[in-house]
């Protein structure tokens, strides 16, 4: 019942948003069979500007809604987010190394830079994860996340400098790509980011009981049977492919990871067999409304996607943090 | 132009005079002409090499890569990045900077050292930074013949096109490798909008006064340009994979009718004396019927 409310919800974005845009298009033209798509101006509006947009934007909004859930129950912290890992900083180093170097080929008809963005928001998580399996069993979430930080400024540092050494170009280029687009222009890189989100959300399905007992501690998840240094390694490979499957498209597009699953889990409790799905719904209908905001707000220019989202994830993540002072 | 009444014509002749006066008043103007200049900024590495002072230039800007005479010459940093110790230590009588580097005057300022700074808004600013830097300089009479030299050129150019249709361009000058997101295309204002003006382009983004526009495809299909040009700064940019990005948009005329032109030069990013040279590019480019 709540899981079909989301989800109509999320339908109904994903069917209204490529409708809405800075130009005006007439469906009836969009749909006319009679005009050949090479010549129809509507049609390649809708199918190429707006709806790649649209889908790109609720993968994204899953994929990082999903992998802040999964953070915060196993981390069992409120602020566990792929930002507070350092996924966001290896992300971000990943895209500054090719845009700096120009390297602009592609591969398979995706550019190199989602490939490298991520390559470098999984080799972040794996710095990460190769902590948390050296610490072995019942790995202290405390520790886990200021190894993120520590991870998170190192990484930054490194893009700082590569930056400092590269052009006026690169460094442009590196601060329009940290604002987050959504602005795909094609299918294949919603159809490549589709393997590792698709791997990522196997993993999902098999955690949500095993998330509810971790949420409790590890000693009492144990006790019941779990086997929770084998979850937590499925638990972080899953998060950490659905959030380079994330930053690699839509970019680092900040706070959607930590503000979802808070609003979720006020909305839905904390069962994971309703908040992993829900999050994932609501994320994709959140981002696609934030980027319907950002393409038509100050038309016809638009506003980066990452802005909008930060100025409703800014106050909301304040409120969070003081509530009940 | 606007008729100017008699007195007020007075009154502006006073002022120049005034503000002559106080020019020539600056200290480094009483010590005489620079001899040891240095410029961080290409446009005006550029200038003074053209004008024919580049024997007084002792060194240069990090991104300065023209003409090939000025590479011997010690590299100082730049715009954001200026060395700062190095260029004191080189004891310049005259540094060239832009506008922005108000860190830099400061630092220039308590260090007792004149400098020249300027800010270019668009085209008509090119031959007047000449002429003001080859007067500061000391090289007035190479700096107007250039300066004059520039203004035909352009001038020749508008008259070649004037009769021509003016195509909608869209003036493309950077978007990330072999996508189409993130295109950075010339607005309304500034240096690019003049050179495609003057080339005989109607700029597509000639209503948002902005230097530049980042665009959306979907604004792409919505301005429907009948040329696209791209700028690259050299041709190591560049390879066709990249150039085929276009080809999604097929219902934009300019791709449609294959009119993607890339035009791969720094001179498109320099605004100094080769300004000409690649509005004229620019205009071949744009009016192929125009014999060039």
């Amino acid at each position: 019942m709540t899981l079909a409310a989301f989800g109509t919800v999320t339908l109904l974005a994903c069917l209204l948003a490529p409708l809405v845009g800075s130009t005006s298009i007439s469906l009836a033209r969009v749909f006319d069979r009679s005009i050949p798509f090479a010549d129809n101006t509507d049609a390649q509006v809708f199918f190429v500007a707006r709806l790649p947009r649209v889908l790109a934007a609720a993968l994204v909004g899953a994929g990082f809604s999903l992998s802040g859930v999964v953070f915060q129950a196993l981390l069992r912290n409120p602020l566990a987010a792929p930002d507070t890992l350092g996924v966001s900083a290896g992300a971000s180093l990943g895209a500054m190394l090719v845009l700096t170097a120009h390297a602009d080929f592609t591969l398979f008809g995706v550019s190199v830079v989602p490939l490298a963005t991520f390559a470098g928001a999984l080799g972040a998580l794996a710095i990460v994860f190769v902590l948390a399996l050296a610490k072995g069993r019942g790995t202290s979430s405390t520790v886990l996340l200021l190894a993120g930080i520590a991870i998170s400024a190192l990484l930054s540092a490194a893009g700082r400098f590569i930056q400092y050494l590269s052009d006026v170009t690169g460094t442009f280029r590196t601060v329009q790509w940290l604002m987050g687009s959504l602005d795909v222009g094609s299918y294949a890189p919603i159809l490549a980011s589709l393997v590792p989100f698709g791997l990522a959300c196997i993993g999902f399905a098999t955690l949500p009981r095993i998330l509810d007992l971790i949420s409790l501690g590890e000693d009492a998840a144990e006790a019941r049977g779990v086997d929770v240094v084998r979850a937590e390694r499925v638990a972080l490979v899953s998060a950490s492919l659905s959030t380079g499957a994330a930053v690699s498209l839509g970019g680092p597009v900040l706070f959607v990871g930590i503000i979802v699953p808070h609003i979720v889990r006020r909305l839905v409790g904390a069962d994971h067999r309703l908040v992993l799905p829900a999050s994932a719904l609501f994320g994709a209908a959140l981002l696609i409304v934030c980027d319907l905001i950002a393409r038509t707000i100050i038309a016809p220019v638009e506003m980066p996607v990452g802005i909008i989202t930060a100025i409703i994830g800014g106050p909301f993540f304040l409120w969070l943090l003081f509530r009940g002072r | 132009m606007v008729a100017i009444p008699g007195p007020l014509r007075l009154r502006a002749k006073g002022l120049g005079l005034i503000v002559a006066i106080a020019l020539s008043l600056q200290p480094s103007a009483l010590l005489g002409e620079a001899r040891r200049v240095i410029s961080i900024i290409p446009a005006t590495t550029e200038m003074l090499f053209a004008m024919g002072a580049g024997d007084r230039v002792i060194a240069i800007g990090n991104y300065d890569t023209y003409p090939p005479e000025a590479q011997k010459l010690p590299k100082v940093g730049a715009l954001i990045d200026p060395n700062v110790e190095q260029i004191l230590q080189m004891r310049p009588d005259l540094v060239v900077i832009y506008g922005t580097q108000t860190e830099l005057k400061r630092r220039l300022d308590r260090a007792n050292i004149a400098y020249y700074s300027y800010v270019h808004k668009g085209l008509s600013d090119i031959a007047q930074t000449i002429r003001s830097l080859g007067m500061r300089v000391g090289a007035d009479a190479g700096a107007n013949a250039l300066a004059s030299r520039i203004e035909q050129q352009l001038a020749d150019i508008r008259r070649r096109v004037a009769s021509q249709p003016r195509p909608k361009t869209l003036l493309v000058f950077g978007r990330e490798p072999g996508s189409l997101r993130n295109i950075d295309a010339s607005g309304g204002d500034g240096f690019l909008h003049d050179m495609l003006d003057a080339a005989g382009g109607a700029d597509v983004l000639g209503d948002i006064h902005r230097q530049s526009v980042t665009m959306s495809t979907e604004m792409v299909l919505a301005r429907a340009p009948d040329v696209i040009i791209e700028l690259r700064y050299s041709k190591d940019d560049v390879n066709n994979a990249d150039m085929s990005a276009w080809n999604r948009l097929s219902a934009v005329p300019a791709v449609k009718n294959r009119r993607v032109i890339l035009l791969t030069g720094e001179e498109f990013v320099v605004p100094g004396p080769r300004v000409a040279a690649a509005t004229r590019r620019l205009a071949a480019a744009l009016h192929p019927e125009v014999r060039w």
